[in-house]
């Protein structure tokens, strides 16, 4: 078996070790730690009593926990996860049905689980679950996913969990992430263009024609109020400006931040719409005051930093010693490249505003400590790489 | 099994190359996307989070006062609040949308969406008094904001009111002199800038910009308070008596065009600019029905309005005649009680005639087949030369706002009777003001003077006096023509129709005059006089107008005894005043 083969070879060969991923994931932790006590502390000495670091005390130590995490999991042969596939599912399925019950609402929605004092989140479980889930079920199909049928099977596993998370914690940006990550693993993983074309060409004309009806719908209504959270979200992405005090509000003031940037920007900690303009700065729309306060050339920065980051999941996910290795580091690379993307896409109001977190950087614990996960198991994968294929 | 291995490595190795390739593009595309946003349209959004961010106070400059003649103050300051709500420290905006509407008047509409709309700092209401402001400020609500700043206060309420004018809500003037000198008035308002957060809390790292308010400059007017109070007790009282419609009366230096007093009563209230008068108040117009009566109570007829002015008319026939040398004074004429010109039979208003009579006779009896005979003499060309040259094309130049200009026949299309008609006053429209500077020009020595009320501006504190200087055309008349014009306007009221004018011990010039308004058979009339003092070298000239009287309407009647009460009382006070000093000893005379 090919598993064991590199097993066995790996004893022999000196453990190979990623640094350049370790180095950039550590930047990013280490900026994002910076960026969140810069657009947190504020509304923190107010919020807590003069406690300026209170968000940035509690997101350093999930950084922490992560990075051990982290740890752990790159020196655990990844094969041995793939016992824990099918449990990995189950579990994700449980935890987002155990949130009707037992739920905590915060921020308007029901997404978290307070399991044993600690908050978490069954949606990023969900997303390291199927990366799981579906790198061990493509390798046992072998062949058989260039057929329609295991393609349609492929495409179907993440559906069930998709719509549980848009339904159940009405969460649609880790729904389209998650569906998004199966679609990126079956696209690597059979050999062919035309069906993912025509998969891409349906789902843009789709949204096209699903954004036209809710435009024409408020044309002939003259209002928003009966087009539901998601119509008028639309609406407010085609024209901020106009839905100033509602739907728009958040996405505008982002804007005010990005635009007053300029080229330079006000320069580290001086950005003034994380004063309480942009509600919860430090969260989704953290990139907004990166913008502001470092300018295009700091946001770019930023932007380089996470293309060095998916070019090296890509050298890691070809260069892995077998398909299972490959495909979880392309979920992982799926993962955040979608979410980076759609986070920097909605911050810039390129896209409808949908709750989405920048990786490594926004705050939020249970967000940080699956994404070093995700980062272990690459450096897992890394391990088993043969200098010589280099 | 190695070789499949292999080329599925392959293709998997060139997938995933693609979707390097395809998060590539997509980060391209955000690159894209914000440098638009931070580069192209950085500027407005820079702009937008500044006006977010600031919160601008202003501070309201002190406008300058204005002071009369005698020192007076006319029109003041007064401390009044202005009550803003700044939208983050707003605690229970519905409290504060009910405080506000209770106390201030207001819809609640109109303070919910004031309260409701998301900006640094919204202004409710102005000008509103200190008693209200201290009673919202006692209310301690959070985001509501009470500051002080000044409004006009008029210590005299209706006095001058359409001369001075009122200021509206952001202290600009409106109406009157508050309009013509807004520049020196209004100062310059100060700003209090701050950075704030969204909480509407200051930054305090961000500082404070301040820029202080400079206050406007106080106006000196020739207006004395004295004359101007007496003129209105007489106005109103003639107004009472008389029934009429209006009265106006203008006081004015003919020799440098300083204006002493302008009454037009009914007069309004300064302090209350927006009421109407009871008897005009209707159950319940609408707002451009208020405007219009509002605009029509502000009206200054003394220069806003035209009227034919009748018989004071012939005082221009005459001095053209003179000047051109087409009668003198001692001209016989023959007045059978009507004149014809061309196939029109126009009548004196004496119906028998008054016979045979020469100029200075003529002038006295106001005849007018003789003024006619005159005006023909001097034929259209000449007479319509004459009435531009004596400045009755053009405006006076007056220092108000609104001022009306002559409404008169093009030349082409005078004709001989329409110059008949002209020649007694009729058939053509001009203000009083015009007449009151017209005349003036014919009794000075021949100077058309500026009519004006403002002397100076300066400082609160007296510093930096800019004094104005106003335009006098001079040879209007020759100073021969001026000598017989006060002849013969002396002669008016020693022994001709103006003799209800004459003062014992002062020796005064004038003209009466009666018009019937248009269309004519209405049985309204316009009876006015205008009479100057001392009649050898004039110091005051005096034009009063009374609108539709009941009962007597001649002017010789109802107009010159005005006058003469007006003299009466102002003469002496001029002297005392030393305006008059040349013409000390000029009360014997005789």
């Amino acid at each position: 078996m090919a598993e064991r083969n590199s097993s066995r070879r790996k004893s022999n060969i000196p453990n190979y070790m990623d640094y350049t991923l370790l180095f950039i994931v550590i930047f990013l932790l280490g900026f994002g730690l910076v960026m969140v006590y810069s657009t947190s502390s504020y509304s923190a000495n107010l919020q807590f009593d003069g406690d300026a670091a209170w968000y940035f005390r509690k997101q350093f130590w999930a950084t922490v926990v992560g990075i051990v995490a982290m740890m752990v999991v790159a020196n655990i042969p990844y094969h041995f996860w793939e016992q824990f596939a099918m449990l990995g599912y189950i579990v994700s399925v449980v935890l987002i049905l155990l949130i009707i019950p037992f739920g905590t609402e915060s921020h308007g929605a029901k997404r978290w689980l307070n399991i044993a004092g600690i908050s978490v989140q069954p949606a990023e479980v969900a997303k390291l679950g199927m990366i799981l889930f579906l790198a061990s079920m493509i390798c046992t199909m072998g062949k058989s996913i260039r057929q329609r049928k295991g393609f349609y099977t492929v495409l179907a596993v993440p559906v069930p969990i998709a719509i549980m998370l848009w339904r159940i914690t009405s969460n649609l940006s880790s729904a389209i992430i998650v569906m998004g990550i199966a679609v990126l693993m079956l696209f690597v993983s059979c050999p062919d263009y035309k069906r993912f074309i025509i998969l891409g060409i349906v789902t843009l004309v789709s949204a096209a024609i699903i954004v036209f009806i809710i435009v024409k719908l408020a044309e002939s209504s003259g209002g928003t109020e009966d087009l539901g959270f998601r119509g008028g979200r639309i609406l407010a992405w085609l024209d901020p400006e106009a839905y100033a005090i509602g739907k728009g509000f958040q996405t505008l003031q982002g804007l005010y931040a990005i635009g007053s940037g300029g080229i330079l920007g006000k320069g580290l900690g001086n950005s003034k719409q994380k004063l309480g303009f942009i509600p919860e700065a430090q969260n989704d729309m953290i990139f907004s005051i990166i913008c502001e306060e470092l300018g295009l050339f700091g946001a770019i920065a930023v932007i380089l930093m996470f293309i060095m980051l998916i070019w090296r999941f890509m050298i890691i996910a070809n260069n892995a010693p077998d398909l299972f290795g490959a495909l979880l580091v392309v979920g992982v690379l799926g993962h955040i490249a979608i979410q980076v993307i759609l986070n920097i896409a909605v911050v810039t109001n390129t896209i409808p505003n949908t709750g989405i977190s920048l990786p490594f950087i926004s705050y939020g614990g249970t967000s940080v400590l699956f994404l070093l996960i995700e980062i272990g198991l690459v450096l897992s994968v890394a391990r088993g790489i043969r200098l010589k294929d280099l | 099994m190695r070789e499949t291995e292999h080329s599925h490595k392959t293709f998997h190795r060139s997938k995933t190359v693609t979707v390097l390739f395809l998060c590539l593009f997509l980060f391209m595309v955000l690159i894209g996307r914000l440098v638009y946003l931070m580069v192209f349209r950085s500027e407005y959004y820079m702009e937008k989070a500044k006006e977010l961010h600031e919160r601008e106070r202003s501070i309201k400059a002190a406008r300058g006062r204005i002071i009369d003649a005698n020192g007076e103050i006319l029109a003041d300051n007064r401390t009044v609040c202005t009550i803003s709500v700044i939208h983050n420290q707003i605690e229970d905006a519905e409290q504060v949308i009910a405080v506000l509407s209770k106390e201030l008047g207001l819809s609640e509409d109109y303070v919910r969406k004031r309260v409701e709309k998301y900006s640094a700092i919204e202004k409710i209401k102005s000008n509103v008094d200190k008693s209200v402001g201290d009673t919202i400020r006692a209310y301690e609500l959070a985001g509501v904001k009470v500051d002080e700043d000044y409004k006009r206060y008029y210590p005299y309420d209706s006095l001058a009111s359409k001369v001075l004018g009122f200021t509206g809500g952001d202290n600009q003037g409106i109406i009157g002199l508050e309009v013509i000198y807004e520049e020196y008035l209004q100062g310059e308002p100060g700003m209090i800038l701050t950075v704030t957060d969204a909480k509407g809390v200051e930054v305090p790292e961000a500082g404070e910009e301040r820029i202080e308010p400079v206050s406007g400059k106080d106006l000196y007017i020739s207006l004395d308070m004295n004359i101007q109070s007496y003129a209105t007790q007489l106005a109103m009282q003639t107004m009472e008596t008389k029934q009429a419609q209006s009265v106006s009366i203008i006081v004015m230096n003919p020799q440098n065009g300083e204006i002493k007093a302008m009454v037009n009563v009914p007069e309004f209230d300064l302090n209350h600019p927006y009421t109407l008068p009871e008897d005009l108040e209707e159950s319940d117009p609408d707002a451009e029905r208020k405007q219009e009566l509002l605009n029509a109570m502000w009206r200054n007829g003394c220069i806003n309005d035209t009227y034919e002015p009748g018989s004071t008319f012939k005082t221009v026939t005459a001095a053209a005649a003179l000047e051109e040398g087409v009668v003198t004074v001692n001209d016989s004429f023959h007045c059978p009680g009507y004149v014809m010109v061309e196939d029109r039979r126009i009548r004196c208003h004496k119906i028998a005639g008054h016979g045979a009579e020469n100029f200075v006779q003529a002038t006295m009896n106001s005849c007018n087949p003789v003024f006619v005979t005159v005006g023909l003499r001097l034929g259209v060309d000449k007479y319509y030369q004459y009435f531009k040259q004596f400045g009755l094309l053009d405006k006076t130049g007056i220092d108000l706002p609104g001022e009306a200009g002559t409404i008169m026949h093009k030349k082409d299309n005078i004709g001989l009777v329409e110059l008949a008609t002209i020649s007694f006053g009729q058939s053509f429209q001009i203000t009083p003001i015009q007449l009151a500077v017209t005349v003036s020009s014919f009794i000075n020595g021949g100077k058309r003077v500026t009519p004006h009320f403002g002397i100076r501006t300066a400082n609160a504190d007296g510093s930096d006096s800019q004094s104005f200087t106003y335009q006098i055309r001079e040879n209007v008349v020759s100073a021969e023509t001026s000598e017989t014009m006060k002849y013969l306007l002396e002669q008016v009221v020693e022994n001709g129709g103006g003799q209800k004018a004459y003062i014992e011990g002062y020796r005064i010039g004038g003209k009466t005059a009666t018009s019937q308004t248009l269309p004519r058979g209405s049985g309204k009339y316009i009876a006015s006089f205008i009479g100057f003092a001392p009649a050898d070298d004039p110091e005051i000239l005096a034009l009063c107008i009374i609108n539709h009287p009941q009962g007597t309407y001649y002017g010789g009647q109802i107009a010159a005894p005005v006058v003469r009460q007006l003299f009466e009382n102002i003469l002496p006070y001029l002297e005392k005043m030393d305006y008059n000093n040349r013409s000390g000893s000029s009360g014997n005379h005789f």
